[in-house]
């Protein structure tokens, strides 16, 4: 059974060789055959696990060495896999979600004549991440960590004839690979200290605290970087908004459900390390504060659906982190907060996806309105995305969200207070840019009008390829909360990789629930009074000085680009002045002047015999001066 | 006496060349066909030299030993240890694929005119560097190494002045004037590198008494060969300068975007790719072994120097206008990271130096040469001129990013197996140096992409609209090398265990051990 | 007489030999100064000789006699066809290294 596991990898990177090297014959059945092994890796995801839960809870770790890596004096890198329940959570996520996705993106990219070219990176995608939950060290889990970057590169550019996709697709990868310098000065910190990079013998050492309280806050820090540049979070947070420019499916698959958590994983996966250094701790919890505020802020702001939704992407995994930095006290609700936001956000995204298939491609929410007649099913799956996110009792988002927010109160003292008080304040955010998204999508009047050719949109219901992938995922947005929270099954599953402890909330459970309640209220009705009441305005009112920069997500790009691009422009400028007038200057120069001065020699040959006398003569003369001025001395 | 494999795998190019030189002018595709026959054989030859050579064994196998001028010692004496047959592998493997790249290159512009023979030229030219490059990975005789060292660069000289890329960089007139200069700057830069040699050279024959590697080496090892320390330190400098320039470190780098530029596509890739490699495999043969105080002495200033190299290299290319020059500052920054992988003096660094060597080779020959394909096709060699090619060349915008994605070191293809060992055996020993050097993948990243989106993006520039895809001859040449891109990205032992032996014998020459990981030592 | 005399006399003839040399483009003024600078040896050597009182450069003054003999033979020759293709006796008309 255990020798399944390289199967997961190798049939979605099956499917990417053949559909990226199979050329256009392949086009007409390319999207049948990604699906076709996307699910196959899924079926063999749940054999796995059928196994899995076939064996006692300390038994549930497989392992599979397929061969040695990198093998150099003092260094060894393997490929081999280790999968146990953490693992095992995120390869049925990764692979459930994925295929929903591809079945979703055959209808969704029918038209699109690369299609078969899409199904092969989705493919692609698919191997890289499971490559990166699938890795028994951290070496080749980077190699699945920059393999889903290069996949979301080429998926967010998937329309490169566009500028802005282009553009987009290379920021992406440039923040990212800001964050991958993270991960792999971690991994050489590791090296040098522990000799390895093998999670099992660097979490044991860790645990011990060997190595020292410096080196492992260090190795801390940089693997948060890592997961700040994959995940989004400030201050490397600013390429997933301009992701959006990638086609719908890629939103929901790589830039919500499934690459943007990798960053948690890297987190809970690491948990000794970090258990091991309150300090980097505590840097966690800060980033994850601080972005699920300023992903929440943005959110509010942008009137592109997909960007308030990618807003929104950014506060909910700033939950997850904020839930990691929190130690034992947070693992399991960070996965699970992870498991339900897979569900309820891919939902959502293919939502917004249909919404936008009806309405040729318009992405601004002021231009839709009243849609909840046209698209029934896409209404109703989308409110009950809508309803798990904001947290409504009973569905996913409530439980998950919940025991996040009582954890951020459980971690004690003032920290506690100020983390579960930022959380509470992010949920009644939360409840309040998605009421606005709801309302400005489904209610209200019709505010569409024709495009620049002059096409009026028909909004209408999406293909059964794409409605059902969404009914699916809104039967996870809605039960997959409760069947985890009851009887605390999903804590159990996980608890012994993550371990769990309780800690010591100043306030009882229940509190927190009710105070949830309360903010949510208020974040629905302040939202409602705003956009529900009033019509809204098609084209966006100047707004206040916070709205505005949040619309330009907090001004985060205008720095990025005066402080980087701008600065580093000058730089290479200046840089290539330099070289050329330095650096091959003084090289030019020393040619130069032996140039010059060899022309002045040759005007001594001159060819006239008399000359050559002179010279003949004053040597002579100068010989016998010599002789006779060495004889005297 | 067994065969002499060695002197064979040099000789048959050599050979070669002649006989490419000698195919009449009219027959013009017997001279293309015979050259590519003979580099296939010389391909053969050196892949039973990597069978041939057992990974355990003695330091320098296949060795072959005469006499050749006895009044000064000089002896003709070849030998090979792992890292000299990967890199000699590397060298057969390029040159099918330059000489097939090269293909048209060389074709006479107006029929009939000329009494000299372009074509057969440059592909004897080709020839002649393949030979020589490996006859100096093979030679273990001091002299004999620096004959053909400088020998070189008579045929890269007249491969680069005489055979230049015909799209000139739009804004300059004198085409000819920018590769005549190029190509005399390549060769005074190199002269006086190899000048400075010649006076180390003579000078260690002054102290040593013979030129044999292998005898001052052993000599040195067990003491009966002192040297003073300002000499051995004079010695290594004359040495290092030469191999530096060779490299090209900064700020000895200047020629080769010159060179690099205004050569053809696969001339350029027998510049970094191959005729560099002898620069960094010299210092690794000759400079460390027998200098090993002296390349101790000198190490903080030369991984300072290589460091430069790494940002400054990336910087520039970010700043590059033209693609040709744009992959040459990516290779001095690429070079920097040999360097620094040889003088961390740790064996992942060493080892990661070896490889890198290999994979930068087939790296850039990959993206230089699609850059080629592509330059060929437009007739320029500026960025700007460039858009939207991936919509109207889709495999050949695909092939250049893969190996845009190998130059900037992606997982799973060969380069990023060599840039980790090498990070990883650096930060080992020098923590702030390896981190400053991670920053060069930043910026690889920058370039690469910025690179790829100015060309390949964005909507299609009617110059470009009708741009043909890739034909069958360039698939022949750009799919091997993917391959063997990925290959050694996902499966790089063949190449380590070829190379480890050498390195930790080179170690031990130094008398450098790796550092012991902190948890261990502090036990 | 004191033979020094001699020397200065030689000193005189080479140095209004040499100014000649430098001074005059006539080509066979010049190859007579040249003569002169020998003679002016010649009669160096010989006084060197008496001075000395061995005969070795008695000798050496014959061995130049015979030189220059040989001299005049090859430069009037040279002369001669630079006459024949310049039409001139002037030195500097033959500054290019080829007639």
């Amino acid at each position: 059974m255990e020798n399944l596991i390289a199967l997961l990898v190798a049939a979605p990177l099956l499917g990417a060789a053949v559909l990226l090297c199979g050329g256009r014959r392949l086009d007409r059945v390319g999207h049948l055959l990604g699906t076709l092994l996307s699910a196959a890796s899924f079926v063999i995801g749940v054999l796995l696990f059928t196994d899995m839960l076939g064996k006692s809870a300390d038994d549930r770790t497989f392992t599979q060495h397929l061969f040695s890596w990198i093998p150099v004096e003092g260094f060894q890198a393997d490929v081999s896999f280790q999968l146990d329940q953490l693992s095992m959570t995120f390869v049925l996520l990764i692979s459930g979600v994925g295929t929903l996705i591809h079945i979703y993106s055959i209808g969704y990219m029918e038209h699109d004549e690369r299609r078969r070219r899409f199904f092969g990176y989705l493919n692609l995608f698919l191997a890289a991440m499971l490559l990166l939950v699938l890795a028994d060290n951290y070496l080749l889990l980077y190699v699945g960590w920059e393999g889903v970057g290069l996949a979301s590169y080429l998926l967010i550019g998937f329309w490169q004839h566009k500028p802005s996709a282009a553009t987009a697709a290379k920021k992406a990868f440039l923040v990212n690979r800001v964050g991958d310098m993270g991960l792999s000065i971690a991994i050489m910190l590791m090296f040098t200290t522990f000799g390895t990079f093998a999670f099992a013998p660097v979490l044991k050492a860790a645990e011990e605290h060997q190595g020292g309280g410096a080196t492992l806050t260090g190795i801390a820090l940089m693997l948060l970087l890592a997961a700040c540049g994959k995940s989004a979070q400030v201050p490397l947070q600013s390429w997933l908004g301009d992701a959006m420019e990638g086609p719908t499916p890629v939103s929901a698959l790589i830039h919500a459900a499934t690459m943007v958590t990798a960053g948690v994983y890297l987190i809970v996966r690491s948990g000794a390390v970090f258990n091991a250094s309150p300090d980097a701790q505590l840097v966690v919890v800060i980033v994850g504060s601080v972005t699920l505020l300023f992903g929440a802020i943005v959110g509010c702001a942008k009137d592109d659906i997909k960007k308030a939704l990618a807003g929104s992407t950014m506060s909910q995994i700033g939950y997850m982190v904020l839930a990691a930095g929190l130690g034992p006290i947070g693992y399991v609700f960070a996965i699970m907060h992870l498991v339900t936001h897979g569900f309820f956000k891919a939902g959502l995204f293919l939502g917004a996806g249909s919404v936008m298939h009806g309405m040729n491609d318009e992405v601004d929410m002021r231009k839709y309105g009243a849609l909840r007649k046209y698209m029934p099913v896409t209404f109703v799956t989308f409110g009950l995305g809508y309803l798990a996110i904001i947290g409504f009792p009973g569905l996913s988002g409530f439980f998950s969200k919940d025991k996040i927010i009582e954890a951020a109160f459980a971690k004690g003292g003032t920290e506690g207070w100020i983390l579960g008080s930022v959380a509470l304040l992010g949920a009644a955010i939360t409840a309040y840019y998605m009421t606005r998204v709801m309302i400005m999508t489904f209610f209200g009047e019709k505010r569409w009008q024709p495009d620049a050719e002059g096409h009026e949109p028909h909004p209408h219901e999406s293909p059964k390829s794409m409605t059902i992938p969404m009914i699916v995922l809104a039967f996870g947005s809605v039960f997959a909360g409760g069947f985890f929270s009851i009887g605390d099954r999903f804590l159990h599953w996980l608890e012994p990789v993550t371990e769990h402890s309780h800690g010591n909330a100043p306030i009882s459970a229940t509190t927190v629930t009710a105070a949830t309640m309360v903010v949510l209220v208020i974040g629905v009705v302040l939202a409602y009074l705003q956009y529900g009441r009033r019509p809204v305005p098609v084209a966006a009112p100047r707004g206040s000085l916070l709205t505005r920069a949040a619309r330009r997500d907090l001004l985060q790009d205008d720095f990025n680009h005066v402080v980087l691009v701008r600065g580093g422009e000058h730089l290479t400028r200046s840089l290539v002045y330099v070289d050329h007038t330095l650096v091959d200057g003084v090289v030019n120069g020393t040619a130069a002047s032996v140039g010059g001065l060899s022309g002045r020699l040759r005007k001594l040959q001159n060819g006239y015999a008399r000359s050559y006398a002179v010279s003949m003569f004053g040597g002579a003369a100068l010989i016998v001066a010599a002789t006779l001025l060495m004889r005297a001395v | 006496m067994s065969f002499p494999l060695l002197t064979a795998t040099a000789v048959l190019p050599a050979v070669g060349a002649i006989a490419t030189a000698a195919v009449p002018a009219a027959r013009r595709t017997a001279a293309k066909w015979l050259a590519l026959l003979v580099s296939v054989a010389t391909l053969v030859l050196a892949a039973v030299v990597l069978v041939r050579f057992e990974p355990g064994g003695d330091r320098y196998q296949l060795t072959e030993s005469h006499s050749w001028i006895k009044d000064f010692g000089v002896r003709y004496e070849l030998g090979v240890d792992g890292i000299a047959v990967a890199l000699i592998a590397l060298t057969a493997l390029l040159i099918p694929f330059v000489i097939l790249a090269g293909w048209h290159d060389a074709d006479p512009q107006e029929t009939g005119s000329s009494r000299w023979r372009p074509t057969q030229g440059f592909f004897a030219l080709i020839l002649g560097v393949e030979a020589m490059v490996i006859i100096s990975f093979e030679a273990t005789d001091v002299f004999l190494f620096y004959i053909f060292f400088e020998a070189m660069l008579i045929p890269m000289y007249f491969l680069i002045g005489g055979f230049g890329d015909r799209a000139h960089s739009g804004s300059d007139e004198n085409a000819a004037a920018q590769r005549s200069y190029a190509a005399v700057k390549f060769l005074l830069y190199n002269l006086v590198g190899g000048l400075i040699m010649l006076a180390a050279v003579i000078g260690l024959y002054v102290v040593a008494g013979n030129f044999s590697l292998q005898e001052i080496a052993a000599a040195r090892a067990n003491g009966s060969l002192h040297m003073a320390t300002s000499t051995e330190r004079w010695l290594f400098l004359g040495f290092f300068f030469a191999f530096a320039v060779k490299a090209p470190l900064w700020p000895l780098h200047t020629w080769l975007p010159n060179a690099m530029g205004e050569a053809t596509a696969p001339v350029a890739v027998l510049i970094t790719a191959v005729v560099d490699k002898v620069g960094t495999f010299a210092m690794l043969r000759f400079c460390l072994q027998l200098f090993p105080e002296a390349s101790k002495w000198a190490t903080p200033v030369i991984l300072v120097l290589a460091l430069i190299s790494i940002v400054y290299g990336a910087l520039l290319a970010v700043g590059q206008r033209d693609i040709k020059r744009l992959v040459a500052y990516a290779s001095i920054s690429h070079f920097g990271f040999i360097v620094l992988g040889i003088f961390a003096m740790t064996s992942q660094g060493q080892s990661g130096a070896t490889l890198y060597m290999v994979n930068h080779g087939i790296s850039t020959a990959a993206l230089m040469l699609v850059a080629g394909f592509l330059i060929s096709r437009r007739g320029s060699r500026l960025i700007a001129d460039y858009g939207g090619v991936q919509k109207v060349a889709p495999v050949l915008a695909g092939t250049f990013l893969i190996g845009g994605l190998a130059t900037l070191s992606l997982p799973g293809l060969a380069p990023f197996v060599s840039e980790f060992l090498v990070l990883v055996g650096t930060f080992s020993r020098y923590p702030v140096i390896g981190i400053i050097a991670t920053f060069g993948i930043v910026l690889a990243a920058l370039y690469t992409l910025v690179l790829y989106q100015r060309t390949m993006t964005g909507p299609v520039k009617p110059e470009v609209s009708a741009l043909p895809d890739l034909r069958v001859r360039e698939l022949a040449v750009v799919v091997p090398l993917i391959a063997a891109l990925i290959f050694l990205g996902v499966y790089p032992k063949p190449v380590t265990d070829l190379v480890n032996p050498a390195v930790k014998q080179t170690l031990s020459d130094v008398h450098k051990k790796d550092p012991k990981p902190a948890v261990e030592a502090a036990k | 007489m004191n033979p020094v005399n001699y020397l200065y006399l030689a000193a005189l003839l080479f140095t209004i030999g040499a100014t000649g040399v430098l001074i005059r483009r006539n080509a066979i003024v010049l190859f007579m100064c040249v003569e002169l600078m020998l003679n002016a040896c010649n009669l160096a050597f010989v006084a060197f000789s008496r001075m000395h009182g061995n005969l070795d450069g008695q000798i050496i003054a014959f061995f130049t006699m015979v030189v220059a003999a040989a001299e005049v033979v090859v430069g009037l020759a040279i002369i001669v066809s630079l006459f024949r293709s310049r039409h001139s006796a002037s030195v500097d008309d033959a500054s290019l290294m080829k007639l």
